[in-house]
């Protein structure tokens, strides 16, 4: 389990500091978690502070129950927290095997690299010798990032916006990756999303909004609201628009 | 050959014992083992130190390994080597110089390479240099290579200094007839106080001959490297040079490409890009659980594979 006490960050910029996460507090146990809420209201920041990207002002980060908050990166990585970046890294001369291999912890055969591949939607052969450079698209990027995080099949694997760069027709087989994934591995999988239909495979969904949690509640609890708020503003348009 | 030398030549040839095809192997400036075959002769010189290397036209897929070490101390040579290769040939060229000096004086390979690649021959000539053992002497080399590629001859060059090489000095001229093609690809890494010049003149004289130079290079710790590369398009023709360096702790690294038209259709085009490693490359290896000298191996390896 997952737990984040008083975790504040703040960063510095032009008019001085700014608290970008007030006091997070959040449980996070096995099963899939779908954070969400408007841009700029801190989701990826408590993404990074749980990978260890960065390091929150205060407050601590447990993982069942031992306190990773001074743990590196790397460390963590090996406690098993996986992070897939809303924008991947490229690399001159590592290919995509080279890549998946290192995610792997180990040297994996064509056929278990290709397996990773065809599961987030890419003919696998035209892949595997491809280096993970400018040559490949957005979106093929994304779903090696994907991939990568599957080969490392940790307890904690944390994505953020997956969807972003997938077109429509490869949608549906990424929401069957992430049901996969919470069958096979049980562990817990914290998707960064504003997406509905990831939303609606949620167990539970956590509500950031200007550096609090707005709200934390089951899918039947929180989306209507969620959705209403948006019908709503959209009539509002709407009747402002006829005026 | 004792298990030093037998060491080296795995490591500048993929010699294990003793290759396929012609060879001929240097230790110390004299010569070591040579074979010859039906269609690949070797001659040594006789007006100066080197060899002739003479590839019969129509020469389909042979192989010839000339790989030159030196293990003594304090030794220095000169060695001038001719390649020709006859029309219609197809063949590769494995070269590669390893110096073991665990000596005081500097121990030196000088060699001036000269290629006549004939009329719509195929050469990929392949060089690895490397430089071991503890002694303070140097360990330098300076190749220079003088390429001349007959109308739709081909030829592809790939070096490689990855380790333990102190100065060294590449001078590379070529000049290509109609319709010829010439592919130079260098890899470079540098450390300690270690200096690498690195200097292409590419003459595109033929119609529609072309040329591509491409270098990838990380300077590490206090060495230094400079990257010249010039191509003239002197006719119809495309010319593109590309430098792409990693650039770590205090190394220092000069990339000068130069393209000059000499032609109204001459196409060319220069690259260059010096960098060190980015942040968030590092960071994405270690999310998959390296450290971040791990990582950073990686990047360099990958880089430079």
């Amino acid at each position: 389990m997952l737990e984040l006490k008083n975790i504040c960050f703040s960063a510095e910029n032009d008019d001085g500091t700014k608290e970008i996460l007030k006091n997070i507090n959040l449980k996070i146990d096995t099963g899939f978690v779908v954070i969400t809420g408007p841009n700029g209201g801190g989701k990826s920041t408590l993404a990074k502070i749980i990978s260890g990207i960065i390091k929150p002002t205060s407050g601590q980060i447990l993982l069942d129950g031992e306190d990773i908050t001074e743990l590196s990166v790397t460390d963590r990585a090996k406690r098993g927290i996986s992070f897939a970046f809303q924008q991947p890294v490229r690399f001159k001369g590592i290919t995509v095997h080279d890549l998946i291999s290192l995610a792997a912890g180990k040297k994996i055969g064509i056929t278990e690299a290709c397996d990773y591949l065809s599961q987030v939607g890419l003919c696998a052969r035209d892949y595997i010798n491809r280096e993970v450079n400018a040559s490949l698209s957005g979106g093929e990027l994304k779903r090696i990032e994907i991939a990568t995080v599957l080969a490392r099949s940790t307890k904690v694997s944390i994505f953020d916006e997956p969807e972003a760069g997938i077109d429509l027709w490869s949608f549906n087989s990424l929401i069957k990756v992430f049901e996969k994934m919470h069958s096979t591995l049980g562990g817990s999988i914290i998707i960064i999303s504003h997406q509905e239909r990831i939303l609606n495979i949620a167990d539970r969904i956590v509500v950031v909004s200007a550096g609090n949690i707005k709200s934390i509640g089951t899918k039947e609890e929180i989306l209507p609201d969620l959705l209403g708020t948006a019908d709503r503003g959209c009539k509002a348009l709407a009747a402002s628009a006829e005026v | 050959m004792n298990s030093t030398e037998l060491e080296l030549l795995k490591i500048i040839a993929d010699m294990d014992g003793t290759p396929e095809g012609a060879y001929n192997i240097r230790a110390n400036s004299g010569l070591t083992d040579r074979r010859v075959t039906e269609n690949i002769d070797i001659k040594t010189k006789t007006d100066k130190s080197g060899i002739d290397i003479i590839i019969k036209p129509g020469t389909k897929g042979e192989k010839v390994h000339i790989p030159v070490i030196i293990s003594e101390s304090g030794l220095t040579e000169n060695v001038y080597n001719d390649f020709i290769i006859g029309e219609n040939a197809d063949v590769e060229i494995v070269a590669g110089c390893g110096i073991h000096n665990c000596g005081d004086g500097e121990s030196r390979h000088d060699g001036i390479h000269s290629f006549f690649v004939g009329k719509n021959a195929r050469v990929r000539y392949v060089e690895k240099h490397f430089g071991g053992g503890d002694g303070n002497g140097e360990r330098n080399m300076n190749p220079t290579t003088v390429v001349n590629i007959a109308e739709g001859g081909y030829m592809e060059m790939e070096t490689t200094q990855i380790e333990g090489i102190d100065s060294t000095k590449r001078v590379t001229k070529a000049r290509l007839a109609d319709n010829a093609t010439l592919v130079i690809k260098e890899k470079l890494m540098t450390h300690g106080s270690q200096r690498a010049e690195t200097d292409f003149t590419v003459d595109l004289d033929g119609e529609n001959s072309s040329a591509n130079v491409i270098s990838r290079s990380v300077a590490k710790e206090n060495s230094y490297q400079l990257f010249i590369s010039k191509i003239n398009g002197n006719n119809i023709c495309n010319g593109h040079t590309e430098c792409d360096a990693i650039i770590m702790d205090n190394a220092h690294v000069s990339a000068v490409p130069e393209i000059t038209a000499n032609h109204i259709d001459a196409s060319l085009i220069h690259e260059a890009a010096i960098g060190k490693i980015a942040g968030e490359q590092l960071i994405k290896l270690m999310t998959l659980g390296l450290t971040e000298q791990e990582a950073e191996e990686q990047i360099v390896n990958g880089f430079l594979k």
